[in-house]
């Protein structure tokens, strides 16, 4: 399973959203899309979800250009995680992930036996089966977040886009869903997030999209764009950044939070 | 699923319960008839018995009683129903045929008919085509109001509703007073007196055209509660589906209204019952509304038509319990 946009534009009438954004993923890889809010991101997945047409440029999934490709067809290829919001009718958790094999079944049917094997070996998976019969607005941030991880996996399709999977969540939270990501990606799917953390997206991400105005700012490994210079063009903020354990993680610190302090660095950092 | 499994009970205890309220709305009336003389009639119909009831009682229940009891069932499912299916593909639980106007439309639709002399086929084409240019137009009001959608929703109905009522009052006004303004007036109180076994001929099929796919689409109605752009990355056709279930909605709150006039708060009291008891599962929550609408309108008409010595008019009655309601849902929230 793979993703590839080239040279992809999209415009709102005159104003001109996306230009020219061109990346790709292969299989088992995780693509982070980092950048400031209203920079296209959203633009961006609903091109690739196939819920914008219109779009110049090219888009393939797997290898099949998407531009024409019906709800069912898309469905297959590829899934979509929201960002949490409060659904209208509460549903179980159980029904909540069930919904997610609907494009296996015809529009007057309900999902079967076989789509409820599913959802079962998703929520086990996923270490959430004990909450298959509470209801979905009741249970904790992160373990919605894995809900609709788990309706994303019954779709049985190898794209997994999140928007923000992380965001509104605790920090335990957020390693939690964020570990499950990573192991599905090795596991073979093909995933394309959106987030707000820089130095996540270095520890988590085979490959980062550096998006500003709508333009790719960078792209490649993490390993060689993630630098201060790439976090103040993106963000307009100057930080130090700290590579740790030979490199396999990259931290940084915003120099006007440190500015000012009268206490050395390490013992800032003990307070915490 | 255990869930499921009791569900599936409950439904079948709903069955039951309406079949004994079907029994029972046989009984009650003016005029006495035993559960002897319901049984004995029947069976009568299909199999020759003797008979041992006198010709008065068979009259009355065979075109009186029967066709307003089978029109109730009818009426209640098909508001409910519609209820229900408006309140998931507007992803509202405050939609219903009331609010959307969607009742407002279709009772201008059939008076506009009555005015201009329409046959009862008129009168239902033109209620259904009113009703569902009402609900388009709230629907695409409430999209452009900013902040909540639920009130955007209920404005946009109340609104539009009271349009279509004042638009009503301008027909009633010039309509003649001999024979149209009564009839228009009995249409907007919402009333199943006087039912004839030809009203069920007529109503039955738009409903059943309209509850059909309904009941088919159920689970496609739990998806599209999730919103459009969800719904359409699980592979739901969100615009189709939506579209087919509005039409189908309004066909039969059409439908009801042409036989029995406006009879408010069904479409939203009842869907909200079925969802405390079955929870907001579709499938199991069309079948609990539809069967629980007809037996509070069996209840509600054997009311109507028992309690006092004139005839209450339905409307009326479902006012009184549907109103206080309405209020407990907005104080309770809608955390369902």
């Amino acid at each position: 399973m793979s993703i590839e946009v080239t040279d992809l534009s999209f415009s709102y009438g005159e104003h001109q959203v996306l230009a020219q954004v061109s990346f790709e993923a292969q299989d088992k890889q995780l693509l982070s899309v980092l950048g400031p809010n209203g920079v296209g991101k959203t633009t961006l997945f609903r091109c690739v979800l196939g819920l914008l047409g219109g779009y110049e440029g090219q888009i393939k999934l797997d290898g099949i250009n998407i531009k024409g490709l019906g709800v069912r067809e898309m469905a297959r290829l590829i899934a979509y995680i929201p960002q949490f919001h409060y659904p209208s009718f509460n549903y179980s958790v159980f029904d909540m992930v069930l919904m997610g094999t609907s494009v296996q079944v015809s529009a007057v049917s309900s999902p079967g036996i076989r789509q409820k094997k599913l959802v079962e070996t998703a929520l086990e998976r996923l270490g959430i089966a004990h909450l298959k019969n509470r209801g979905f607005t009741r249970i904790s941030g992160g373990e919605r977040q894995l809900v609709l991880l788990a309706r994303a996996m019954v779709q049985e399709a190898r794209i997994l886009v999140m928007d923000e999977p992380t965001s509104n969540l605790d920090y335990g939270n957020q390693i939690r869903v964020l570990t499950e990501i990573k192991s599905l990606a090795k596991e073979g799917y093909t995933i394309v997030q959106s987030t707000h953390n820089p130095d996540q997206t270095f520890l988590f991400s085979d490959k980062v999209l550096a998006m500003k105005e709508g333009k790719v700012l960078a792209w490649g490994a993490p390993g060689e764009i993630y630098t201060k210079e790439l976090i103040y063009d993106l963000y307009g903020v100057e930080v130090e950044m700290e590579s740790l354990y030979n490199d396999l993680a990259r931290v940084c610190i915003p120099k006007n939070l440190m500015a000012g302090k009268d206490r050395p660095a390490d013992l800032l950092f003990n307070v915490y | 699923m255990e869930q499921s499994r009791k569900n599936t009970l409950k439904i079948t205890g709903l069955g039951v319960l309406l079949l004994v309220t079907i029994i029972v709305s046989f009984w009650l009336g003016r005029y006495p008839i035993t559960t002897k003389e319901v049984l004995g009639i029947s069976l009568s119909k299909i199999y020759p018995i003797e008979q041992f009831w006198t010709d008065r009682v068979e009259t009355v229940l065979v075109n009186i009683r029967l066709p307003r009891v089978v029109l109730a069932c009818l009426v209640g499912c098909s508001l409910s129903a519609a209820g229900a299916a408006y309140q998931g593909v507007f992803q509202n639980p405050m939609a219903a045929p009331d609010i959307l106007g969607a009742s407002a439309g279709a009772a201008f639709g059939a008076a506009l008919a009555i005015l201009n002399y329409g046959s009862s086929f008129t009168i239902t084409v033109s209620a259904f085509f009113f009703s569902l240019v009402t609900v388009f137009i709230v629907y695409a009001i409430s999209r452009k109001v900013k902040g909540k959608s639920i009130l955007g929703l209920i404005l946009a109905g109340i609104v539009i509703g009271s349009l279509f009522s004042a638009a009503t009052s301008f027909i009633k006004l010039v309509a003649d007073p001999s024979d149209q303004l009564p009839a228009i007036t009995y249409w907007l109180m919402g009333s199943l007196a006087g039912s004839k076994i030809g009203d069920i001929k007529f109503a039955f099929l738009p409903m059943a055209v309209g509850l059909v796919p309904l009941l088919l689409l159920r689970w496609r109605m739990n998806v599209l509660t999730m919103g459009d752009d969800e719904a359409k990355t699980m592979g739901i056709n969100a615009n189709q589906i939506r579209l087919a279930v509005i039409i189908c909605s309004t066909l039969t709150t059409a439908a009801s209204v042409a036989v029995s006039g406006m009879i408010g708060w069904v479409g939203l009291v009842i869907p909200h019952l079925a969802r405390r008891l079955v929870g907001n599962n579709y499938n199991h929550l069309m079948f609990a509304s539809v069967l629980i609408g007809a037996i509070f309108l069996l209840w509600v008409d054997n009311i109507a038509r028992n309690l006092l010595t004139t005839e209450i008019p339905l409307g009326i009655l479902t006012a009184f319990i549907g109103a206080p309601f309405f209020i407990y849902l907005i104080i309770r929230g809608e955390n369902y």
